[in-house]
C-alpha cells in the first residue's frame, strides 16, 4: 500500500471501520436503553428490508430478469425458517442462524426449480410469469393449514420466539452487501452484467446465459429467503398478506428508486423506506396518519420525474468499489 | 350438465368485466409498451363515478355508464400527461414505477374520507332483478346488460380500430412510432386518445362491475386489474381480440375452479393456466412471435 514514502490508507478499510464504530455505538444505545424498542425493531426492519433489496437488484439491477414474485422467495424463507426454530427444543445462539440457513436454502430450491423454466421468458412477460408464481405461492400459504397445522393458514402463523436482534440483523445485512460487492465485481458478476446489457451478444462472447441466469436469481432469492427468516422472528407472527404481491412491488420500488445495479443506492432506498414509512407510522399524529399513504405515491412519482435513473443512477460509493475501479 | 351451463354463464359474465379492463391494458401496452397499473384503479374510480350517478343524482343507467366513460377518459388523459409523457425517453421501468405510484395515489386519496371514503359501499341497482329460465339455465337481466354492454363496447371499438383515420394511426404508432410520426401522425395525441379509450372502457367496467357484485371500495381495482392484465397476456399482450379472448378464459377457468374444486385455490387456478401457457406460448395466444436480434 506504500506508494512512495506515504502510507496510504485503503478507504474500504475506513469505511469497514467506522460502519463497525456505528455498529458499536448503536449496540451501547439499544443495550443503555437510550434507544426504545420501537425503535429498535425499525431498525432491525431497515436491515431486512436491505437484504431483501439487494438480493432483487442481483436479480433485476444486475442480472436485468425482471421479477414480480420476490415476496414469495421472502415468504417461503419466513415461514421455513419459522417452521424449523419452533421444532428445535434446545435454546443457543445457533438456532437463529440455522432457522435462516434453512430458509435460505429452502427458498434457493424452489428459485431454482422454478427459475429453470420461466427464465426463458424475457422482460415482461418474465415479470408476469414470476407475478404469477407469487400469486401462487400466496394462495398456497393461504391454504398452508391443511398440509402442516402450525403454518396457520389464512389466519397467519403464530408462536414464533422472538430470535432477531439489531447484532444479528447487522451481520447479516454486511455479509449480504459484502457477498453482493464481490460477486458482481467479479467475472461472475461481469457475465450477469453481460446478460443484461445483451443477452445473445453475451451467448456469442460465450456466456452460458441459462445457466448464470438460474445462478443470479437463484442468489437473489436466497438472501430474500434470509431476510424472510430475519422478518419472522423479529414480528413473530406471519400471515401470508405479508408476502402478497404488493410486497414484491415494494421490494421492485426500492431497487428502482436506488438505482438498479448500485448497492450503494439499494442500502440508502431501503433504509430510507423503512424509516419514513415505518417511522411515519409513530412520529405522525394520528389526524394526518392518513396522508401518510397519499403523500408516499407522489414522493415516488416526483423522484421518478426527475432522477429516472434512480438516487444512485447505477454508480456506487467509491468505497463499495475495487481499487481498479475507484475515481481518483 | 345444465349447471356446468349455469356457471359457464356465470364465469362469462366475469371475463366480460374482465375482458373491458383488459383492454385498455393492451392497447396501451401496445402503443407505449407500458404496463399501467394504474389502469385497474380508474377501473375503481368509474365504478365510483357511477355509484354517484345512480344513487345521489338518481340517473338512469345508460347515463350513469356514459358518465363513468367520460370521468374515466379525462383521468387517464391527465394521467398519460401528467405521469408518463414526461418519460417516454426515460428507462422503461421509470414509467412503471410512476404507474405503480399513480395506483397507491388513487387508492390512498379516495380512501381519505372526504373523497370516497375508506369503507365498503352497496352498488344500487336502478331495476329488480328479474332471471329468465332456458331449459333450465337461468340468465338474470343483469348478465344480459353486462353482456349487452360489452360486447356494444367492443364491436365499437374494433370498428374504430380498423375503420376509422384515428384507428388507422393508433395501429401505425403501435407498430412503429418513429415512421408514424413520419408519415405526419402527431404520436402524442394519437397516444393521449389511446389512454382515453382505455379508461372509459374502464370506466364502463366498473359501473358493470358494481351492479353484477354490488359492493365497491377504494381497493377494489387490485385484483379485478391484475386479472385483467394476465388477461391480456394470456391473449398476446398488444392484440385487442387477443385480450377479449384471454378475459374470457380467465373469468370461465376461475369460475369453473370456484365451483368444482375449492373457492380459495380459484386465483392460483387462474395464475397456473398464465404460466403454462407463457412456457408453451411465450407470447400468448394470438401473440406474434418475434425474431430476436442484436
Amino acid at each position: 500500500m506504500a506508494a512512495g514514502n506515504k502510507l496510504r490508507v485503503d478507504i474500504g478499510t475506513v469505511a469497514l471501520l467506522i460502519v463497525l464504530g456505528l455498529f458499536a455505538v448503536l449496540g451501547f444505545l439499544i443495550v443503555s436503553g437510550v434507544i426504545n424498542p420501537y425503535v429498535h425493531t425499525i431498525l432491525c426492519y431497515a436491515g431486512i428490508v436491505v437484504i431483501s433489496a439487494l438480493g432483487l437488484n442481483l436479480i433485476y439491477g444486475y442480472t436485468g430478469q425482471f421479477s414480480l414474485g420476490h415476496a414469495a422467495f421472502y415468504g417461503i424463507g419466513g415461514y421455513t425458517a419459522a417452521l424449523v426454530t419452533r421444532s428445535i427444543a434446545a435454546q443457543g445462539w445457533w438456532v437463529l442462524p440455522l432457522g435462516l440457513l434453512a430458509g435460505a436454502l429452502t427458498a434457493g430450491a424452489i428459485a431454482l426449480l422454478i427459475g429453470l423454466p420461466i427464465l426463458r421468458l424475457k422482460s415482461d412477460y418474465l415479470g408476469i410469469a414470476t407475478l404469477g408464481f407469487g400469486m401462487i405461492i400466496n394462495v398456497l400459504f393461504k391454504n398452508s393449514d391443511k398440509l402442516i397445522k402450525a403454518m396457520g393458514g389464512a389466519a397467519g402463523m403464530r408462536g414464533i420466539e422472538r430470535l432477531t436482534t439489531f447484532p444479528w440483523v447487522f451481520i447479516f445485512c454486511l455479509g449480504a452487501v459484502i457477498v453482493l460487492r464481490n460477486l458482481v465485481f467479479s467475472g461472475v458478476g461481469r457475465a450477469l452484467i453481460s446478460i443484461r446489457e445483451d443477452e445473445l451478444a453475451a451467448e456469442a462472447v460465450g456466456v452460458n446465459a441459462t445457466s448464470y441466469k438460474t445462478l443470479g436469481f437463484v442468489i437473489g432469492c436466497m438472501f430474500a429467503g434470509v431476510a424472510g427468516g430475519l422478518y419472522a422472528h423479529l414480528y413473530t407472527y406471519l400471515n401470508p398478506d405479508n408476502f402478497d404481491f404488493l410486497k414484491s412491488i415494494d421490494v421492485l420500488l426500492i431497487v428502482v428508486i436506488g438505482g438498479l445495479g448500485s448497492i450503494s443506492g439499494t442500502i440508502i432506498a431501503g433504509a430510507g423506506w423503512a424509516f419514513l414509512l415505518e417511522g411515519l407510522r409513530v412520529i405522525l399524529p394520528s389526524a394526518v396518519q392518513e396522508w401518510r399513504m397519499v403523500v408516499y405515491p407522489l414522493v415516488l412519482i416526483v423522484i421518478m420525474l426527475f432522477r429516472s435513473n434512480g438516487i444512485m443512477g447505477g454508480s456506487e460509493f467509491n468505497f463499495l468499489k475495487p481499487q481498479e475501479y475507484r475515481r481518483r | 350438465m345444465t349447471y356446468f351451463l349455469q356457471q359457464l354463464i356465470n364465469g362469462l359474465q366475469l371475463g366480460f368485466v374482465y375482458a373491458l379492463i383488459a383492454l385498455g391494458y393492451t392497447m396501451v401496452y401496445g402503443i407505449v409498451r407500458l404496463i399501467n397499473f394504474a389502469h385497474g384503479d380508474v377501473f375503481m374510480v368509474g365504478a365510483y363515478l357511477g355509484f354517484f350517478a345512480l344513487a345521489s343524482w338518481r340517473l338512469p343507467l345508460p347515463v350513469a355508464i356514459i358518465i363513468a366513460m367520460v370521468g374515466c377518459a379525462a383521468l387517464g388523459v391527465f394521467i398519460e400527461r401528467v405521469a408518463y409523457k414526461p418519460l417516454r425517453r426515460a428507462p422503461r421501468i421509470s414509467s412503471l414505477i410512476t404507474a405503480i405510484g399513480v395506483s397507491l395515489f388513487l387508492e390512498y386519496f379516495t380512501s381519505l374520507k372526504f373523497v370516497f371514503g375508506p369503507y365498503f359501499r352497496a352498488y344500487p341497482r336502478p331495476f329488480a332483478i328479474r332471471t329468465y329460465n332456458l331449459n333450465g339455465v337461468t340468465v338474470s337481466n343483469i348478465q344480459i346488460i353486462v353482456f349487452g354492454v360489452a360486447i356494444l363496447l367492443m364491436v365499437a371499438l374494433t370498428l374504430f380500430v380498423n375503420r376509422t383515420k384515428t384507428g388507422m394511426a393508433m395501429r401505425a404508432v403501435s407498430f412503429d412510432r418513429d415512421a408514424a410520426a413520419l408519415m405526419g401522425i402527431n404520436v402524442d395525441n394519437i397516444i393521449s386518445v389511446t389512454f382515453g379509450i382505455g379508461a372509459a372502457l374502464a370506466g364502463a367496467g366498473g359501473v358493470l362491475y358494481g351492479i353484477a357484485y354490488p359492493q365497491i371500495n377504494p381497493f377494489m381495482g387490485i385484483m379485478p386489474g391484475l386479472k385483467a392484465f394476465v388477461a391480456a397476456v394470456l391473449g398476446g399482450i398488444g392484440i385487442i381480440p387477443g385480450a377479449m379472448l384471454g378475459a374470457v378464459i380467465m373469468g370461465i377457468v376461475e369460475k369453473l375452479t370456484e365451483v368444482y374444486i375449492s373457492s380459495t385455490l380459484r386465483d392460483a387456478a387462474a395464475f397456473a393456466i398464465l404460466i403454462f401457457v407463457l412456457l408453451v406460448r411465450p407470447t400468448g395466444i394470438m401473440g406474434k412471435r418475434e425474431q430476436e436480434k442484436v
